[in-house]
């Protein structure tokens, strides 16, 4: 029995692999009646893999059967791969034995889709009601709304669950139905809806009665995978602030394409994960939401492509010269958050510490504030070191070959003739 | 010239503080009794402490500070840098001559030291949040052995007592040789006499481990291996957000032992 279960949690975890999202923030659930496990609000990770991502919540799939053959997914119907499938109490045993140990920080629970929608969704929501109910579990579960599943079955997961997601996958609907004809865009968006809708209804309700049970109370994400069809950053990011906007999403998560079906001509033949650009989206979106940036701004409509050398903010300023240099003792909040090399922790720091006395360039150093990059963008009331009136281009040169070698390892894009060169004579002992 | 001594604990240091005030009289440093010797020849003066006299030195800090920052000097306390008591006595001199909201003023280097120092500390004990792995011993209890930077477990307790309420847990700080236990109910401070675990990395002898323990160890592990994408591997930013300090205690980090 325990081998069973030790090789279905091999195929399972290794086919969950791919959804990127992890985090366990947003719910301040409270442990009941002497049950087991809370939330906490900003999100745990409990432990980071080889490639440096988290390990916050405990991320399975119920099944990798699939009924879809979708191009750009390793569970399609025609791989040839091992397939398993949990029984909902292995599922909430494991669950609660990690928890238990402090190894995570809860269920993250998607499947792949098995008779129909509705059958697999019924049995995901069976799943996290055996562990509120019967376990007295009351720490975070993330479940995926299977696209196409009923209305009835997403309310009911979102009593459950703290978080739900739909994954959109492709940004643009052409696409979609290029590499996964079997799915149809309206079967995404109208989950994602209902779910904001249901979402808003409970919060209203809440204010008047405080036993009202919550919806989702940890919101709802999505992921876009990025790489595998011929969308623009442009597209991406106003998508992204789309949904932020209207469909009042947590998060977007930006997946990088892997090449997983190598064999199928409707993707693009690269051998590696565009992983610079993910991180130029991430840094993107990071803008939108903590640095009060509008999608437009990033991406200017004669601009579909990031710069992948240097990050959007620096690429923003440069382009804005005519914004700076922001005097620190004087701007704003929102000016200050726009300079370079400035973070927020940075930036709400100067605020605050500029009503005690005149900050100088040593004392922002101290702060925490990048005077590598900033120094061009901000002044002081002292007197400047060296005055130049940057020309954009060249500044943006200046800076690149200033930038950290161990840095530069990672932006480097350009193609090596050399990578595998083995000189033709045999070296000499 | 002189100094004064006090016994390691903070409302010991905060006597000693309220004895300056009151003696009116101002030392070049403030030591712990047992800390290193800083000073040869000197004029020591020993405090005793005194929870009235600290409880009021701490009531006018609470009085004068803001809500975020009320535990700062606590936190900042918890690091045990050397020569953080004078670094704390200056920031309460300012503080207690009437200055307003000195605690966001980071353009003077005690604040911002304090400031900083006390955020070393709320990330050490976030870390024992994420790090700390619990093994099922055959009476029930869940264990854990680690050892963090600082003295942080006073400040993390609350945490798994509401997260774990219906399980005995024992949280234990191998370096500073004392642990926290919890058996439903209660919290209790605990110092091991008969060590039945490994000091170096925490580990629960395996004879006196629950029969369940070597099966969700082991699945813990595969599930950490499996859920890695190897074309995305990026060893560097895997130590930066887990550093190698706590590998030792870590299952899924552990060396095999066959």
């Amino acid at each position: 029995m325990n081998d069973v279960v030790s090789e279905k949690l091999k195929i399972l975890s290794d086919a969950a692999k791919y959804d990127v999202s992890c985090a366990s923030s947003g719910s301040t659930r409270k442990n009941t009646n002497g049950g087991i496990g809370n939330g906490v609000y900003a999100g745990i990770c409990h432990s980071f893999t080889e490639d440096g991502r988290c390990i916050s919540l405990f991320k399975i799939l119920m099944t990798n059967y699939c009924i879809y053959d979708c191009a750009y997914c390793i569970n399609r119907r025609t791989n040839d791969r091992p397939r398993a499938t949990f029984t909902p109490q292995e599922i909430v045993d494991l669950t609660i034995g990690f928890y238990r140990r402090n190894y995570v920080e809860g269920l993250f629970l998607s499947s792949g889709v098995i008779k129909n929608p509705d059958y697999t969704m019924e049995r995901m929501v069976l799943i996290a009601k055996k562990l509120r109910k019967e376990e007295n579990y009351n720490g975070y579960i993330h479940l995926k709304a299977i696209p196409g599943a009923s209305e009835v079955l997403i309310r009911e997961a979102g009593y459950w669950a703290d978080r739900l997601s739909v994954n959109m996958e492709i940004p643009t609907e052409p696409n979609l139905k290029k590499l996964a004809p079997e799915k149809n865009y309206p079967d995404i968006i109208s989950p994602m809806t209902q779910i904001r809708n249901e979402i808003l209804v409970s919060k209203e309700e809440r204010q008047k009665y405080r036993k009202v049970p919550r919806f989702a109370p940890a919101g709802q994400s999505t992921q876009l995978i990025v790489g595998a069809s011929p969308e623009t950053d442009r597209q991406i990011i106003l998508l992204s602030s789309g949904l932020y906007e209207k469909q009042n999403l947590k998060r977007v998560y930006y997946s990088g394409y892997l090449p997983v079906n190598a064999y199928d001509k409707r993707l693009p033949a690269i051998t590696r994960p565009p992983l610079v650009r993910e991180n130029r989206l991430y840094q993107s979106d990071w803008l939108m939401r903590f640095y009060h940036f509008k999608a437009e701004e990033i991406l200017s409509e004669d601009q579909p492509f990031l710069d992948l050398d240097i990050d959007p903010k620096l690429g923003f300023a440069l382009r804005n010269m005519h914004l700076f240099p922001v005097d620190v003792n004087r701007a704003d909040y929102e000016i200050i958050l726009r300079v370079p090399g400035v973070g927020v922790q940075s930036a709400q720091k100067i605020i605050l510490a500029r009503r005690h006395r005149k900050l100088t360039l040593d004392h922002l150093k101290k702060i925490g504030v990048v005077m590598k990059r900033a120094k061009y963008f901000i002044t002081t009331n002292e007197l400047p070191a060296s005055f130049s009136d940057w020309e954009p281009k060249r500044l943006k040169h200046k800076l690149l070959s200033e930038m950290n070698s161990k840095f530069r390892k990672s932006v480097d894009t350009q193609m090596k003739l050399f990578t595998d060169f083995k000189p033709v004579l045999p070296t000499l002992h | 010239m002189k100094i004064y001594t006090y016994d390691d604990t903070f409302e010991g240091l905060l006597t000693a503080i309220f004895e300056c005030y009151r003696r009116k009289d101002f030392p070049i440093d403030i030591c712990s009794r047992s800390g290193e010797q800083r000073y040869l020849f000197i004029h020591s003066i020993d405090i005793e402490s005194d929870p009235t006299k600290a409880g009021r030195v701490w009531k006018g800090v609470q009085d004068r500070m803001s809500g975020r920052n009320k535990q700062l000097l606590f936190y900042t306390f918890l690091s045990g840098e050397s020569g953080i008591e004078m670094k704390i006595y200056r920031f309460l001199r300012r503080l207690f001559s009437g200055h307003f909201n000195i605690e966001t003023d980071y353009g003077d280097p005690d604040v911002l030291y304090l400031t900083q120092t006390s955020q070393k500390v709320k990330k050490e004990a976030l870390r024992m949040l994420q790090f700390v792995r619990f093994q099922r011993t055959k009476d029930g209890l869940y264990f854990c052995g680690i050892e963090p930077r600082y003295d942080v477990l006073p400040l993390i307790i609350k945490h798994y007592q509401n997260r774990f309420a219906d399980q005995k847990w024992l949280i234990y700080d191998l370096k500073r040789s004392y642990g926290i236990f919890y058996d439903k109910s209660r919290l209790e401070e605990v110092v091991l006499s008969k060590r039945q675990f490994n000091i170096y990395n925490g580990q629960v002898k395996q004879n006196l481990l629950d029969e369940g323990e070597d099966f969700y160890h082991k699945l813990w592990r595969s599930y950490f291996k499996h859920i890695t994408i190897e074309e995305r591997k990026n060893l560097r930013l895997q130590r930066q957000h887990m550093p190698k300090r706590f590998w030792r205690y870590l299952p899924e980090k552990q060396i095999e032992v066959k």
